[in-house]
């Protein structure tokens, strides 16, 4: 059982849910775009559920919500460190199915790989999600494909239909509030199924194994001469989590600053060179292999499951018209053509 | 809640040991477990942090041996015994000495690289009946390059040690590449014994290879890698090769694995 509201209903809720928790969900931020006044799509803190944007797919994924582009690491002096408080109030996030499953990818990094991260932990254990409900498949999405089309678990979900706001809840606090609500009249009491989208425009095929020379493949050429290293694909995606340390100090007291950890992508110049003028992966084909092949293998090999939740954002962002999905469509006839070979 | 990792400690220098203009030892005080060929990351505040190899361990100090080439390294070098850097670590597996022991041991490391492994040299210099027998060749691109003398001097006598430079105008130095002086080790047997082989990319490669037409396989060499690292801890991802962190799976890797790895 969960509960339906209109936009005065959603608001009731919305004034109880905003005295425990601060909520994010994607909303527009205009005139902020890759072009000058164009309107964004992007995972933001909101006062109102009617900011919710159920029909575009967010341009940037929800793990700002919970990887700031950039984070302080600690504040110095000269004789001290500090580290920032953690945000105050719980969160709510309402994402969509490919996100949630990119949650457990981020876990993977930052809880399991390793030190588990004290700055991920504690926004992640301050945090609760609700599961925004695709009624329909959005261009260049292949979550049926990568299995992310309805998530492993989710405690609430969501669903937006002829102008209203469907809400229910397994457990915890939003289930109180929704009780709440209907306690004090507001809302009609309804019983919605979570839906996803059973399949998508998009396909593709995931090899099961890759040969042994994949990466020294003639396929990635083709990318040193196209893509032009801007990185859009890494910061669009949920689960690219990569990070440089950056110290900065203050111009008024200069004794004074910051570390911070800000976002980093592998298709970028510098990311991977050190000292004596090294530097590994030069040219931009073996940037896109080192990127593709983590999002649909080597993530793999280390953590039982795949990292790429087909949402399609970095098939969307890309100034150079680059297909990640025409990529792993190659690189799946790659496979079959040395598995072929291998039978011959 | 865990343990915040990226909150580092302050060290206080207790010697600085200059092997050349530009390579310092800084002795930096520090008491707990800590393996040869582990890394530190060592920072300034305003300037950031760079990880350093562990290149001497004693009983309340660390040393690491540090080559100035940018923005954090020039500021540690500003810094003399008394003061203090501030440090987190050790990461990284290390070498493990249970590895080598027992068995005739080859280490063949370059310029920088012998920092990673000088704490297997010293180990096993100084217990020497822990191996059958212990050849290093160390090899530096002039004269005016070498590092470590003081231990080099005590190394002549504690084992088969061969340094040599690149190129030397002054005479007295053995010259040519380390590659040079491994078809002429005498191994009692290769097929026991063990060799670990440090320094920039192709120098390994190289080494390894020298090593392999000796008669070694694959299991018996371990190098150790370096790539860029933003944090030592599995997250920044800047280390990663394929399915391997370098940080937290390495940076020693027996070779069989470590060969495997593309960048
Ligand atoms: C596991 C490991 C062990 C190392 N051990 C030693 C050692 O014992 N002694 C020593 O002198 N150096 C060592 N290094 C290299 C050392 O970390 C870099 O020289 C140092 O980070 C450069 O910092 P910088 O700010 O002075 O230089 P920058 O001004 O940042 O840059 C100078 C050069 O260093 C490279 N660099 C910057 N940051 C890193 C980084 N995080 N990792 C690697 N390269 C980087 C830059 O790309 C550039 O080419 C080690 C590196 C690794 C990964
Ligand atoms: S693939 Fe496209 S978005 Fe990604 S770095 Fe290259 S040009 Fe930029
Ligand atoms: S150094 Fe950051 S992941 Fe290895």
């Amino acid at each position: 059982m969960g509960r339906l509201l209109n936009e005065k209903a959603a608001d009731a809720l919305m004034e109880r849910l905003q005295e425990q928790y601060d909520v994010f969900a994607p909303r527009l931020f205009p005139g902020t775009g890759c072009y000058s006044d164009t309107d964004v799509v992007r995972y933001g803190q909101i006062s109102s559920l009617s900011e919710i944007v159920w029909d575009k797919k967010s341009e940037y994924s929800f793990k700002e919500t919970l990887l700031p582009i950039s984070d302080t690491v600690f504040y110095f002096t000269e004789d001290e460190v500090k580290v920032p408080d953690a945000p105050r109030k719980r969160r709510l996030i309402f994402l969509r199915s490919c996100e949630l499953c990119a949650l457990k990818r981020l876990d993977g990094i930052y809880l399991k790989n390793g030190f588990a991260d004290s700055y991920y932990e504690r926004i992640r254990e301050q945090a609760d999600f609700v599961w925004m409900c695709c009624e329909e498949s959005f261009a260049s999405c292949f979550c049926a494909s990568m299995g992310t089309n309805r998530p492993e678990q989710y405690e609430a979900f969501a669903r937006f239909t002829d102008g209203k706001l469907y809400l229910e809840a397994e457990k915890g606090l939003l289930k109180e509030l929704l009780e709440e609500c209907g306690q004090d009249g507001f809302g009609e009491e309804a019983s919605l199924n979570a839906v996803y989208p059973e399949e998508n425009q998009e396909k593709i095929e995931i090899p099961e194994s890759l040969p042994e020379d994949m990466a020294s493949h003639e396929l990635w050429k083709e990318y040193a001469g196209r893509c032009i290293g801007c990185g859009r694909c890494n910061f669009v995606c949920p689960t690219c989590t990569c990070f440089t340390m950056q110290d900065i100090f203050y111009k008024d007291n200069p004794k004074a600053g910051e570390r911070r950890r800000v976002w980093a992508s592998c298709q970028v110049d510098g990311y991977s060179d050190i000292a004596g003028g090294i530097s590994f992966r030069k040219n931009q084909g073996e940037r896109m292999r080192f990127k593709v092949l983590h999002k649909i293998s080597d993530f793999k090999k280390r953590f039982g499951y795949t990292m790429c939740v087909g949402c399609g954002r970095c098939e969307d962002v890309c100034p150079e018209y680059i297909s990640y999905l025409a990529c792993i469509r190659k690189v799946n006839q790659a496979a079959k053509e040395a598995r072929t070979n291998e039978q011959k | 809640m865990s343990r915040n990792e990226y909150i580092p400690f302050l060290s206080r220098i207790q010697k600085v040991i200059r092997h050349t203009k530009i390579e310092y030892t800084f002795r930096m005080t520090y008491k707990g477990e800590v393996k040869p060929g582990q890394f530190f990351e060592v920072s300034i505040p305003k300037y950031g942090e760079a990880p350093i190899s562990v290149s001497g361990i004693g009983e309340d100090y660390v040393d690491l041996t540090i080559r100035k080439v940018g923005v954090v390294t020039n500021e540690i070098f500003e810094n003399q015994e008394g003061q203090s850097l501030y440090m987190r670590g050790p990461y990284g597996n290390g070498f493990d000495p249970a590895d080598y022991r027992g068995k005739e041991l080859i280490v063949v490391a370059g310029g920088t690289g012998v920092s990673p492994v000088k704490g297997i040299i010293d180990y096993f210099g100084n217990h020497p009946e822990e191996v059958k027998a212990l050849h290093v060749i160390a090899g530096f691109k002039s004269p005016k390059d070498i590092l470590f003398r003081e231990d080099i001097a005590r190394w002549e006598n504690q084992m088969e040690l061969i340094v040599t430079v690149d190129a030397s105008d002054e005479p007295g130095y053995r010259t040519g590449l380390v590659t040079k002086y491994i078809p002429d080790l005498q191994v009692s047997d290769i097929k026991s014994a063990a060799g670990i082989v440090v320094g920039p990319p192709v120098m390994m490669k190289f080494a390894a290879a020298e090593l392999l037409k000796k008669g070694m396989s694959e299991e018996q060499i371990w190098i150790s890698q370096e790539r860029k690292m933003c944090c030592g801890l599995g997250k920044c991802g800047h280390c990663r090769m394929g399915s391997t962190y370098i940080c937290l799976d390495g940076p020693v890797f027996n070779y069989t694995a470590g060969k495997a790895l593309i960048d």
